[in-house]
């Protein structure tokens, strides 16, 4: 009964008026904290469960293959989880990076454009389209649920359109963003490069902040922990470049994903747009009494989940060396907002990260790649797929506290 | 606590720092204020009482910048201004709590409290300024909250709002107004914000205090103005009204008594 039980790209985009409900000062701690638990505990079960079931999956050369295929569908659940951290949701983020392919594919192969024109081109049509959502939504005050359908709707249209009546093209495979999507591999020494100077950075900065805070007399983290962090960061780091490493190693994709990953978690939680982005997730008629510049910051999180998406769009065209009508289809979107979710990035808004996206698409390719290693049939990866979703959603009602009354 | 008498020295001779003029407000076909006029001077609090849907909170809202008036003229130091977003009312040194406090529940204290006006190093948070000075602030308003890095949802009432008056006393506004502060306490927490609006005074700020509950106005107010049903009911000096004088104005004081309002 009371409109804020249901998300809020659900109800009509409003910025005055509703209030903000005040609920009981019961439930989990903040999401930050315990929010990415969960999806850990699951990636490792999934991989222990395949793992057992056939030693394949975990050989290093089957990762490297699931992180591949991982890569286009992460950055789109990267945009996903920007959008429903302010509160909104894009339901053609698949429709938009099929649409992204198509001009990528259509522009290089059939009208023989430079590469680089055909990629700033798509990349533009994600910017438009958002700027478009984010503008019908914040001035129209349209439900972004229903507005991103309809979304979806023409821009399958219009790649239909793009692709012309073969409804399929093929890049070639000296194509510059083929060789970027299946080829490129960083070299071990980049490889290892990268890992030591995330290590030294995240560590530097830690250090750097704890002397700050020890002279503003604040609570500081304890320097077993910071040892302890810094030890573990590099554990990991190390196994996963050392193992990959065994096989064909990072691919170019791969690491642009996480790099991307890496850049939206810094900006959701050191700059004031990420926590602008977080209130009004939260809480958009107390954000905007505040002063949060909130249309601002919808606007911008629309436009960076269609741009993501289309770029997601493009490595997957370039992975296939080929766009066709069914690039981006409607398991795309739906696999991305999974991912987001399973990844602990709630529906409800103002809850998540970016690592969710690169955990939550994890999982779901995980399951989908040990499946298929098991000769399991497309009906079944569904099955388990859906299974798993339905219990992330699950851990997402609960922590927002909404599960408990009223409904007999 | 100081008697009536000793509070009424410090405010009835000074001007007005705030003043409406025939402040009107409708929504739609409600008539939610119907030409208000108010004078907030220095260094007091000014009690607004009145019943439910009296226009108490349209009040508070038209004074923060919330709600624009459809006629009438706010005047700051004597001088009409606009007052087109609680940014501009803060700008002329106008903070509000509002009846719902207006924070995010999904951010930690320090967060809510900075919103919007974060601090940066770099071009970064800075997490530390905001830390050290939300230790401050919080030290000086003498309060009890658990953890600065709490998610504001696991606060109690009476913590939600100490952290709300916290960030309207930020950058140090000369009149503050605190809507409804007591109404969803208990009698522990009531007290403690009465409190707090006593130390606001001692801090030199003027206070709007707005409550339907008359015997927490008269704890601390200096001056009452009563609303009935959007319009002015009158003003009464804190010096000779008693509970009973107060509920008579909020309900108008030429009805037979018993009568319930809904
Ligand atoms: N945003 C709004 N939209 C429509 N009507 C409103 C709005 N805010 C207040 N009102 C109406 O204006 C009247 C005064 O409300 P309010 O100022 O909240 O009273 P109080 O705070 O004294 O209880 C009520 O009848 C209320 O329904
Ligand atoms: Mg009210």
């Amino acid at each position: 009964m009371s409109p804020t039980s249901a998300p809020p790209f659900l109800r009509p985009f409003s910025t005055g008026g509703t209030g903000a409900g005040r609920t009981l000062p019961f439930g989990p701690r903040s999401a930050g904290d315990t929010g990415l638990l969960p999806v850990i505990g699951a990636l490792l079960l999934v991989w222990a469960v395949f793992g057992i079931l056939n030693p394949a999956f975990l050989s290093a050369e089957n990762l490297v293959s699931l992180t591949l295929q991982s890569a286009p569908v992460g950055v789109i659940a990267l945009g996903v989880v920007l959008v429903l951290m302010v509160g909104q949701i894009d339901l053609s983020v698949g429709a938009v990076s099929g649409i992204a392919a198509a001009v990528v594919v259509v522009t290089t192969v059939l009208l023989e454009w430079p590469l680089p024109v055909g990629l700033l081109l798509a990349l533009s049509v994600g910017v438009v389209t958002g700027l478009g959502y984010g503008v019908l939504t914040t001035r129209l005050g349209l439900p972004g649920f229903v507005l991103t359908l309809a979304g979806l709707l023409v821009l399958t249209g219009i790649q239909l359109r793009v692709l012309g009546p073969r409804g399929s093209v093929n890049l070639p495979f000296e194509s510059g963003l083929v060789r970027f999507a299946q080829q490129g591999f960083l070299p071990p020494a980049v490889a290892w490069g990268a890992a030591a100077a995330a290590v030294a950075v995240v560590t530097g900065l830690r250090v750097a902040e704890r002397i700050r805070r020890a002279r503003a007399g604040l609570p500081r983290m304890g320097l077993p922990g910071l040892v302890l962090r810094t030890v573990g960061l590099a554990a990991l780091l190390a196994a996963v470049v050392g193992y990959l490493g065994t096989a064909r190693g990072i691919g170019y994709p791969v690491a642009l994903f996480v790099a991307l990953v890496v850049l939206v978690d810094v900006l959701l939680r050191r700059t004031r747009w990420g926590r602008s982005v977080r209130a009004v997730g939260g809480d958009r008629a107390s954000a905007l009494l505040v002063g949060v510049a909130v249309r601002r910051v919808t606007v911008s999180c629309f436009v960076a989940g269609s741009t993501l998406a289309a770029l997601g769009g493009i490595l997957a065209a370039g992975r296939l060396a080929a766009a066709n009508q069914g690039t981006g289809g409607a398991e795309t979107y739906l696999f991305a907002i999974a991912a987001a979710v399973i990844g602990g990035t709630s529906l409800f808004g103002g809850r998540g990260s970016a690592w969710s996206a690169l955990l939550g698409v994890l999982v779901l390719t995980s399951i989908s790649n040990g499946l298929t290693l098991l000769n399991l049939d497309t009906a079944t990866r569904y099955i388990v797929t859906g299974l798993v979703l339905a219990l992330a959603l699950t851990a997402d009602t609960l922590l927002r506290g909404r599960a408990a009354p009223s409904v007999p | 606590m100081s008697t009536p008498s000793a509070r009424d020295t410090r405010s009835t001779h000074a001007d007005p720092i705030l003043s409406l003029r025939g402040v009107s407000k409708n929504f739609g076909g409600v008539r939610a204020l119907r030409d208000i006029d108010l004078d907030v001077r220095p260094r007091e609090v000014l009690g607004v009482v009145g019943d439910n849907a009296a226009g108490k909170s349209t009040l508070a809202g038209i004074i923060a910048g919330a709600h624009r008036p459809d006629a009438g003229r706010i005047l700051v130091d004597g001088r009409p201004v606009v007052l087109g977003s609680p940014a501009d009312a803060r700008r002329l040194g106008i903070a509000a709590v509002f009846q719902n406090l207006a924070l995010c529940e999904n951010l930690d204290v320090v967060e809510n409290l900075f919103l919007a006006h974060e601090p940066t190093r770099a071009g970064f948070l800075d997490e530390v300024a905001m830390e050290r000075e939300a230790w401050d602030l919080l030290g000086q308003l003498a309060t009890s909250v658990p953890s600065l890095r709490a998610p504001v949802r696991e606060l109690s009432g009476g913590q939600r709002q100490i952290v709300a008056v916290a960030r309207a006393l930020l950058g140090s506004p000369r009149v503050v107004v605190l809507d409804e502060p007591t109404a969803a306490l208990g009698v522990r927490q009531t007290a403690e914000v009465l409190n707090l609006v006593e130390r606001l005074r001692e801090r030199g700020h003027a206070v709007v205090f707005i409550s339907h509950q008359a015997a927490d106005l008269q704890a601390v107010a200096d001056r009452f103005v009563v609303l009935r049903l959007g319009r002015f009911g009158g003003e009464l000096d804190a010096a000779g009204t008693g509970y009973e004088d107060l509920l008579a104005a909020m309900t108008g004081a030429s009805r037979p008594s018993g009568r319930k309002h809904g």
